[in-house]
């Protein structure tokens, strides 16, 4: 007995002594989930490890089409950006005749603008005032004229820093009256994970797969309806173009998508982090903000509005240097001063990140001596990024049992799969998603890493992937084979 | 929607729903400006609509958030230097942001290696560029091809790279003399700010009696506060003693401790080391001490140390707190659960806005470690710059390398001049009656007291504002020197402080000195 009693105190009591357990820790953290870095990523990252110790497998190289993060698959940077971003990093380097004259003048303008002309400065906590006005003149010069106030602007930690501080501000309420949040299926499970996280209410509207992931404004009312319940709808977001389903929303959708947001006092909260990815004939990026004032003064100066953009997607790519913001449109100015406060108790978005943002909404302009290469780079990298969204789709569309709709922009397919019976069976009785169950035989048998559809939300027996069109043209030509081989041998296995 | 034109005044056809019913159209004479946001136009009895978003729908916890060291009196600050740019005329021609720690803003340069490295990393072009030293580019080279692509544009992984992250356990190896550091526990992050509201994130958890309760210290950086409203857990404060040189009693944190007891579940236990605001620096009895304790009281330790290179006081030195826990054996070492954190922003690098940051987690349990893994990445990764930087810093120019030479001359300036002007200023604020300056051992401020006239005191309550900010308006509006007033820190009922930077170049932060001196004076006759 008293050898129990030993081992007890030795071996049970310290381990359960600790502070902060499973049982102890924050409960809304528990829920949170993020597909696009989970399970199946985790298990990618250890086959590589495997790989360089010289474990054999079927491949000899783990493809990782998971994440939307272009440098990492071959894409170069915009020779300009890093021009003026090692400028203002070493701006000895402002004598040296090697950079031109524009990038000169760019860095010395953003140096000029930061704490002791240096970019280790704190920065103030909405951003670097000429930063915000270039952005604010960007805004205004896309969207044909309508006027943007860069006092309206906030640079941000990425796009999903701002995502989140909006969805915090908006999160309040109990039980019934708890915050509401509308968001698409499939969705970047950036949205869910930080409902989760707050505590709020997600509330699923489903996009249309059959029309091209389009979105009617009758599942938007049946929606919200069916949410009123249980909550308290206060906001919709919209991915545009979509993530994962790569749709280019239509200008008629965007202006009922705002008519709808006013009549049922909806925050209206638009990603549009993709907006110069737009590939397919007949779409257009129409900026929910542009479409707002286009309404005219019954919409544009009632409808809350929160609009993010960020350096990591479009033709950049630039995705580790964590630049983004958003432009608020009618905020309470009350709420305005406490959104300026929340942000300032983390001092600011970084420095670098900033001076990025203002070379993306500041780029050289015809006349300039960067003009030609700085275009070149750019139509380069946005064409190839058109080619392989059309070489994506065709392909895949080839494989029986797997359906993709037109990759109109963004930078994912997201194919229907259609999986035979006894793999479903088998799956659960594994106690995994089918299609988790069909991406990981996919890793382990092919080395290509992809995420499931569950990871992004959609219809009850469908089953998805979310694949990047990333990788170089030859290697994602390679890529698609592979997939449809691996498809083609895993029916056959499970019928 | 129509828009009617007559009796000199433009209105607007508004239809409003009635309830769940159905429609009603009712005529609203309401001149149509645009422009004018949020005014709720009762006419007609018709309601205009109201924001989704205003004060009595937003947060309630973002309303109860405060951080002093960019508030109100900063934003007044910047009211004035757009007054001054104007032309407006003052009796002072520029404005003193003598209320953050940002070394660069105040003339500090940065370490000329480090920021090779980082153009090197940006445009690899460079690499080719001779005017660049060899140590530099294999330092840029090694971080680069680390990266994804080769880029310091890809994602990293969300812990951060991991080859950083070896060199960071490294370096907390040999600062601790040895004792071992997997580099499994260490979390790059956004700045510390990120990794400490991350920590404080997964301690919160239970409702009334059994909220988490966490420890801090008052005076404390109001990070620490701010966080705590936003996650609506239970601030427990424990009092430094400003008698003796803002050092910890453990009866004090005992005391604070019970009394927390009877309304919360205390947790954690935060401690700022070398202090902020207070800048003093603990002793290794203090700090054995406090690990005894929560150690007895099942505490999550969060040790604060960014500070951790901006040591001057003879007789101080930094001990971290891994490096004590782990001496005191493993009755200790195996058990409590401690996060250190640290950061690119202060210390003799002063890069803010970089936002480098990481923390140490040690013995943290394994599946909240799982969980502390998957929130990270939710936000993908902390900014890759930040991360090459905080590996510069942890990798510098070693004594056979071209660089060394010119980066220990840097490193050293830097850090004798942050001693000077800790010197200078608590001896020139001594000077000052009615000013009582404890010894700045360490860190970047001063925080003395300053003793106000009742009538001050009593004109400050008058205008609703606390006597503090009182005193640090009138300064900012008088000389131009922007400080913040401690209670934006938190200090014993009935005891006033401003914490003040000692970041100017010494011959301004002399006269700042002697402004604040002669502001004092005059204040204290004034209100006598």
């Amino acid at each position: 007995a008293s050898h129990e009693i030993l081992n007890y105190m030795m071996h049970t009591l310290p381990l359960r002594g600790k502070v902060l357990t499973v049982d102890t820790m924050n409960a809304n953290v528990k829920k949170v989930d993020y597909a696009v870095r989970g399970p199946i990523v985790q298990r990618a990252v250890q086959i590589e490890k495997e790989l360089k110790e010289g474990v054999k497998k079927p491949f000899e190289e783990v493809i990782k089409a998971n994440i939307g993060d272009a440098h990492a698959m071959g894409q170069r940077p915009i020779t300009f950006f890093r021009q003026v971003m090692a400028l203002c990093t070493y701006p000895q380097l402002l004598d040296d005749n090697k950079f031109p004259e524009d990038a000169k003048n760019r860095a010395r303008r953003i140096l000029q603008s930061c704490g002791g002309n240096s970019i280790g400065a704190y920065t103030t906590s909405q951003g670097i005032d000429c930063v915000r006005h270039d952005v604010a003149n960007y805004i205004q010069r896309r969207d044909g004229g309508i006027p943007s106030d860069p006092d309206n602007i906030y640079l941000t930690t990425g796009a999903s820093d701002g995502i989140v501080t909006i969805l915090k501000l908006l999160t309040a309420g109990e039980g019934r009256t708890r915050t509401g949040v509308m968001i698409s299926i499939p969705q970047y499970p950036l949205y869910s994970a930080s409902i989760a996280e707050l505590g709020a209410v997600q509330i699923n509207y489903y996009l249309n797969e059959e029309k091209c992931w389009s979105l009617d404004i009758s599942e938007l009312q049946r929606s919200l309806h069916a949410a009123r319940e249980h909550c308290n709808p206060r906001v919709l977001c919209i991915i545009n173009p979509g993530n994962p389903t790569g749709q280019v929303q239509s200008r008629q959708c965007i202006e009922d998508v705002i008519r709808f947001a006013a009549k049922e006092n909806l925050f209206l909260m638009a990603d549009e982090v993709y907006q110069d990815n737009v590939y397919a004939e007949g779409c257009e990026f129409h900026s929910f903000k542009k479409v707002l004032f286009e309404m005219g003064p019954e919409y544009s100066s009632k409808v809350e509005l929160a609009s993010f953009h960020s350096t990591s997607k479009c033709y950049m790519g630039e995705c580790g240097f964590r630049g983004g913001y958003m432009e608020v449109i009618n905020m309470d100015p009350e709420v305005k001063a406490q959104l300026t406060k929340l942000v300032s108790v983390r001092l600011c978005p970084p420095a670098p990140g900033q001076a990025l943002m203002d070379l993306v909404v500041n780029s050289p302009q015809p006349g300039e001596p960067s003009y030609q290469t700085f275009m070149k780079e750019r139509t380069a990298v946005l064409s190839a990024l058109a080619e392989k969204a059309k070489l994506t789709e065709e392909i895949l569309n080839t494989v029986p049992g797997i359906s993709c709709n037109p990759v109109q922009g963004a930078m994912y397919s997201f194919p229907r799969i259609t999986l035979p019976e006894r793999a479903i069976n088998e799956a659960k009785a594994k106690g995994q998603a089918p299609d988790m169950f069909y991406c990981m035989k996919l890793l382990e048998e092919t080395g290509i890493c992809l995420v499931p559809g569950s990871g992004f939300g959609q219809r009850e027996g469908t089953y998805h992937f979310r694949m990047t069109i990333l990788p170089p043209t030859d290697k994602l030509k390679i890529m698609l084979n592979k997939l449809k081989e691996f498809h083609q041998k895993f029916t056959q296995q499970y019928s | 929607m129509q828009t009617v034109k007559g009796i000199g005044v433009r209105a607007s056809l508004v239809c409003c729903e009635a309830g769940a019913a159905g429609r009603g159209f009712r005529l609203v004479l309401k001149p149509s400006l645009s422009g004018i946001h949020g005014d709720t136009m009762t006419e007609n009895g018709c309601e205009y609509r109201d924001r989704v978003l205003t004060m009595d729908t937003m947060n309630p916890n973002v309303k109860r958030v405060e951080y002093a060291v960019r508030g109100p009196i900063v934003q007044r600050a910047v009211q004035i230097e757009r007054e001054l740019k104007m032309g407006i005329k003052k009796p002072f021609t520029e404005v003193i942001k003598a209320n953050i720690g940002d070394c660069h803003a105040m003339g500090q340069k940065p370490i000329t290696f480090f920021r090779q490295v980082l153009a090197l990393c940006s445009y690899p072009d460079l690499l080719e560029d001779s005017k660049f030293p060899e140590d530099a580019k294999s330092r840029a080279r090694r971080i680069l091809q680390a990266c994804g692509g080769g880029s310091l544009g890809a994602y990293s992984t969300s812990q951060g790279i991991e080859m950083i992250r070896q060199d960071i356990a490294r370096y907390i190896e040999q600062r601790d003399g040895g004792i071992t550091c997997d580099p499994d526990n260490i979390y790059l992050s956004t700045g510390a700010s990120d990794a400490i509201v991350t920590m404080l994130k997964l301690l919160v958890s239970g409702e009334g009696m059994s909220r988490t309760g966490v420890m801090i210290s008052i005076p404390q950086y109001p990070l620490y506060s701010a966080a705590l409203a936003d996650l609506g857990a239970v601030q427990i404060s424990y009092y430094l003693d400003e008698d003796n040189c803002w050092s910890l009693d453990i009866s004090e944190l005992r005391h604070a401790l019970q009394e927390a007891k009877k309304h919360c579940s205390p947790r954690a236990l935060c401690i700022i080391n070398p202090g902020n605001p207070t800048g003093q620096v603990q002793s290794r009895q203090c700090i054995e001490d406090v690990i005894r304790f929560a150690a007895a009281e099942k505490l999550f330790l969060m040790a604060d140390e960014v500070y951790q290179d901006n040591v001057y006081a003879d007789g101080c030195k930094f001990h971290s707190f891994k490096k004590v826990l782990f001496e005191m054996g493993l009755e200790y070492s195996e058990k409590v659960e401690l996060a250190s954190f640290h950061s690119t922003s202060k210390c003799y690098m002063g890069e803010c806005g970089f936002r480098g940051g990481y923390m140490e987690v040690v013995n943290l349990d394994p599946e909240v470690k799982v969980q502390l893994t998957k929130l990270v990445s939710v936000r993908l990764c902390p900014p890759v710059p930040g991360q090459a930087l905080l590996d510069v810093v942890v990798n510098p120019p070693q004594p056979d390398e071209p660089s060394y030479d010119t980066f220990i001359k840097e490193r050293t300036d830097t850090l004798a001049t942050l001693a000077e002007k800790a010197s200078m200023t608590q001896e020139i604020l001594n000077q000052v009656p009615g000013i009582k300056c404890n010894p700045v051992q360490g860190a970047m401020y001063t925080f003395p007291r300053i003793h106000l006239p009742p009538k001050a005191i009593l004109e400050a309550k008058e205008k609703g504002q606390v006597p503090d900010m009182f005193y640090c308006m009138k300064l900012l509006e008088e000389t131009g020197i922007c400080l913040v007033p401690g209670s934006g820190f938190g200090q014993r009922d009935g005891t006033y402080h401003f914490r003040m930077t000692i970041l100017p170049p010494k011959e301004k932060l002399k006269i700042v000195l002697a402004k604040i001196k002669e502001f004092h004076q005059h204040f204290m006759e004034q209100y006598s």
